[in-house]
């Protein structure tokens, strides 16, 4: 664990996060790239010990197989009859069973501006005595076309009872700056193709980041709920509804810059996944 | 219909010299090399795969394209078919099998269910390293055995693309079981989907391939029929533990067809006879993933053997099959109509199909699915016994069994019959001498095949039998039980496990049952009280007695654990990169006790030993090769550890073997 702990001092010690953040990216791929080898090589050998005169050979069974998936679970376009934005939300994953490396990737586009990018490479790894869920450390990067933030974030992400998917995440950067983010969503199956997909994401902050139109306390809230149609298990065209609301002294920012605090819409999209 | 499997079909390679064929894969083109002396088993038998006979065998692993579904896609085929030839060998004989290979990755062939040296077992990492492209291994198999086994790849998903066939050992001597005519049924699934995006798509989402997941539809109709505050409090009860009734099978027929020797349900392979003829059909779950239901609707089956091993017969409508299974039938139809061979998956999500006809043309109707079952809380190990009974009761028709005692039930710690009988009584000498000769006939077998010839048959005995350092003969009508060392009688007396594993939750295991039990007189999920016979491991009698009385002196305590929804599966908790090898002592007699801590069968398979399921007929416990465990349930079986070497212990559902449920047993 003493790359996150660096991870963590460099997070406090420089405002110029992108560079961070891919320092930091670098070190946790080195983690996760050399972890899984390392699982790798120290799977017994059972042929050596068996007996010693027989050559080396591959085990009969690979269970150490280096997987990798990417989700796009919101590529959409929201619309409130004049207005659209451009809205995706998705996750990479790649490794074993027991290691691996997550990529996460949100945010809105206009045809002016980028807001709301947040995008996170985390290392994971299953949470011993738990049967489903993840430990998840690792930087996240505010990228969009406001000022730029680096934070670094441990969170877990898993199945809660009740086959709720369910993901808090804490992130910290200079400054004493300190945010919480709740993500959760669950299917509801209606066929065993159309599924109704409630989904919140809850954003808190400590202190204001008026550069950033953010505010301390809860900042925002995006939920929906989508009907999608699985033509296939990865690729599922949906239509739905959205609300993204901002509260506190973030919905004052919004509105001294003459944006709404309520906005609802109607939205359509595919998720996808690979 | 499923259109995502489609589109993941694996590519077709533009080889043009290939042969292309429609619905079948049975070429036969590279075969019918020398020693390979075909014969003509079951003259009708239309579109089986062709039969070699002979003392010396040559197979060729190419790939093939096929077309099992309506698309083109690629085989792994044998001697140009899939699945390969059906290899007849002689007990007595030894045979020598050149395998070569013409694919571009290393291949392999696994003879299952044969005894044999470790060094042909045909494992790469544990018997050899594999066939490697464009070599060919030679395998020497001196054969001791009889009865119907099948031979497949052991190299990742080769299996699963169609790298298997079925495998017949004659006896040598009299037939024990008398029949007209004979043959082979070869279940199998076949899917257009590269195996190894099946097996990523499973650690992505592991109800990928459940079409039948509850939806608030069945919810709704559910509450109608039971009430809404059971409905929901069922529903709830599942959902707390993130797990789902309807999971049955990991793969479905949404990516599987069913094939009976290769022939998909709508090709129809069909078989003729002549009414009032006695049909022995030797049934192979050749399958990768699947449970199948057998059933020839009109006809009923009389159970002869059982993993090739003479059983007594036993006479059912139905029975089980789990993945890598064998089971004889004998069917005597006397109407000169036409039957269906009907296994139907154990999800209902398809079935393999053929006919049984007097002549040509003729076909019979093809029955409806079964309802599709559900999980109880009995399989999550959380029923009570009341429940638990209620559930063996209904499949329990026990007509066939008569010892099936309290006392001799396998909880308990020790085998009454073994006490009560002298391991001699009621033999005659002379068969003792031919017992001895048969054993000695073993001593030393693969390192002297010489030993032959300058035999001593009472040092055989001996040597070979008593002491268990030599293989044990299969039991049949001339071996008889060795005599047990008088130190070791009181040996199975409280035996612990040597091993007491202590099971909790965590990643590579979401569920430890409360409450397990030995669940032999239950045919299985689906199959209590479905108004039919059904066959249970609680009636497979062995007809021959076993060849070694003497009691386990050691036990081994294995959980069958996983985690579905990581798709993470293992023993007691560990997947096979990080646990250790199974030791056990060349000689030793074991009790292999098996706790399915999961909500699924797993049919468990040991290579190179017997495994002698204990459901209560003492010295007439039959001999396996493959054991179904089914959920919560704890099951136990004697091994003889007879042959030394490096062997492989895994659950043959495929993709569970692949996810790390895999041991090695090193005998030494």
């Amino acid at each position: 664990m003493s790359n996150l702990a660096i991870c963590n001092r460099c997070a406090f010690r420089t405002k110029h996060g992108f560079h961070v953040g891919s320092v930091v990216f670098a070190v946790l791929l080195w983690f996760f790239l050399t972890s899984a080898t390392r699982a790798q090589m120290s799977a017994p050998q059972p042929a050596a010990k068996a007996d010693a005169t027989v050559p080396a050979m591959e085990p009969p069974v690979m269970d150490n197989q280096i997987f990798y998936h990417i989700l796009l679970d919101q590529f959409e376009d929201r619309t409130n009859g004049p207005d659209n934005e451009l809205r995706w939300d998705g996750e990479a994953w790649a490794g074993t069973d027991m290691n691996k490396l997550w990529l996460k990737s949100e945010g809105f586009s206009t045809n002016t501006t980028v807001s709301d990018g947040d995008h996170e490479a985390l290392y994971d790894r299953p949470i011993p005595h738990m049967r489903y869920f993840d430990a998840q450390a690792g930087v996240r990067a505010d990228l969009d076309s406001g000022p730029k933030r680096a934070w670094a974030a441990v969170g877990i992400e898993g199945l809660a009872p009740y086959f709720f998917q369910f993901a808090p995440t804490f992130y910290i950067r200079d400054g004493g700056n300190v945010a919480g983010r709740l993500v959760g969503s669950y299917d509801l199956l209606l066929t065993q193709r159309w599924i109704v997909q409630p989904e919140a994401e809850l954003n808190f902050y400590n202190k204001d980041d008026p550069a950033r139109q953010i505010g301390s306390g809860l900042s925002d809230l995006d939920t929906g709920v989508r009907l999608r149609y699985e033509i296939s298990r990865k690729f599922g065209p949906y239509v739905g509804f959205a609300y993204n609301g901002k509260y506190g002294s973030t919905a004052t920012y919004a509105r001294k810059a003459g944006e709404t605090t309520n906005d609802p819409r109607f939205v359509f999209g595919l998720r996808l996944w690979y | 219909m499923y259109q995502d499997d489609k589109s993941e079909a694996r590519r077709i390679p533009r080889v043009s010299r290939r042969r292309f064929v429609q619905g079948l894969a049975i070429g036969g083109a590279i075969a019918a090399l020398d020693g390979g002396r075909r014969r003509a088993f079951g003259e009708a038998a239309l579109r089986s795969p062709e039969i070699l006979t002979g003392k010396h065998f040559e197979l060729t692993i190419d790939s093939l394209p096929v077309n099992f579904t309506g698309h083109r896609s690629v085989a792994t085929a044998i001697n140009g078919s899939v699945p390969g030839p059906t290899l007849r060998w002689r007990e007595g004989d030894t045979v020598t099998i050149a395998v070569t290979n013409r694919l571009k990755t290393p291949t392999s062939i696994h003879w299952h269910g044969i005894r044999l040296p470790a060094d042909m077992d045909g494992v790469p990492g544990l018997s050899y390293p594999g066939i490697a492209p464009g070599e060919t291994f030679h395998y020497r198999i001196p054969v001791e055995q009889s009865g119907t086994y099948w031979y497949h790849s052991h190299s990742r998903f080769q299996e699963q693309t169609g790298l298997s066939g079925a495998l017949i050992v004659e006896r040598n001597g009299k037939d024990t079981i008398g029949f007209d005519r004979e043959y082979v049924v070869f279940l199998s699934d076949w899917t257009d989907t590269n195996p190894e995006t099946i097996f990523s798509n499973l650690k992505e989402q592991s109800d990928y391939y459940n079409y039948h997941r509850f939806t608030v539809p069945n919810f709704l109709s559910a509450a109608k029929k039971k009430g809404l505050g059971p409905t929901a409090s069922n529903r709830l009860a599942w959902a707390r533990m993130n797990m789902s009734p309807t999971d049955l099978s990991d793969v479905s027929g949404a990516t599987y067809t069913y094939l009976l020797n290769g022939n998909a349900p709508n090709a129809n392979w069909t078989g003729l006879f002549r009414p009032g003829e006695r049909v022995r059909l030797r049934f192979i779950n050749g399958s990768s993933m699947t449970f199948f239901d057998v059933r020839i609707p009109g006809l009923q089956m009389t159970v002869v053997q059982a993993d090739g091993n003479d059983i007594e017969p036993v006479t059912v409508d139905e029975f089980r099959m789990g993945v890598a299974e064998v089971y004889d039938v004998i069917v005597q139809p006397k109407e000169n109509a036409a039957y269906s061979i009907f296994a139907q998956s154990e999800d209902r999500s398809g079935y393999a199909r053929g006919t049984l006809t007097p002549r040509l043309g003729m076909a019979a109707v093809v029955p409806p699915m079964d309802p599709r079952p559900m999980r109880t809380m009995v399989d999550m190990g959380m029923g009570n016994m009341a429940g638990m009974k209620n559930g063996g009761m209904a499949g329990m028709d026990m007509s066939g069994v008569d010892g099936m005692k309290k006392s001799d039930m396998p909880a308990s710690s020790k085998d009454a019959t073994d006490k009560d009988k002298p391991s001699m009584a009621g033999m005659d000498m002379g068969n003792q001498s031919m017992a001895g000769m048969d054993m000695s006939s073993n001593a030393g077998k693969p390192a002297t095949p010489s030993a032959h010839d300058d035999m001593q048959p009472m040092a055989g005995m001996e040597m070979g039998s008593s002491s268990g350092t030599t293989p044990f003969p299969q039991p049949g009508p001339t071996t008889m039980p060795i005599m047990a060392m008088s130190g070791n009688a009181n040996a199975d007396v409280n035996l612990k496990p040597s091993n007491p594993v202590q099971m909790r939750v965590g990643p590579q295991v979401d569920n430890v049952p409360m409450q397990v039990s030995e669940r032999l007189n239950d045919p299985g999920v689906g199959l209590s009280g479905n108004g039919r016979r059904v066959l249970t491991y609680a009636d497979l009698r062995a007809r021959f007695r076993g060849v070694d009385p003497r009691p386990p002196t050691r036990e081994i305590e294995l959980h069958l654990s996983g985690n579905m929804d990581r798709y993470i599966w293992g023993f007691n908790g560990q997947k096979f990169s990080s646990a250790q090898p199974i030791e056990l002592k060349l000689g030793e007699r074991v009790r292999f006790v098996l706790i399915n801590d999961t909500m699924m069968e797993h049919p468990i398979h040991l290579h190179g030993l017997w495994s002698e399921l204990e459901n209560g007929h003492g010295e007439f416990n039959p001999y396996k090769h493959t054991i179904i465990v089914k959920p919560a349930e704890r099951l136990s079986y004697l091994v003889s550890v007879d042959t030394p070497g490096r062997w492989a212990y895994h659950c043959h559902l495929l993709y569970h073997m692949e996810a790390g449920m895999f041991r090695t047993v090193v005998v030494s």
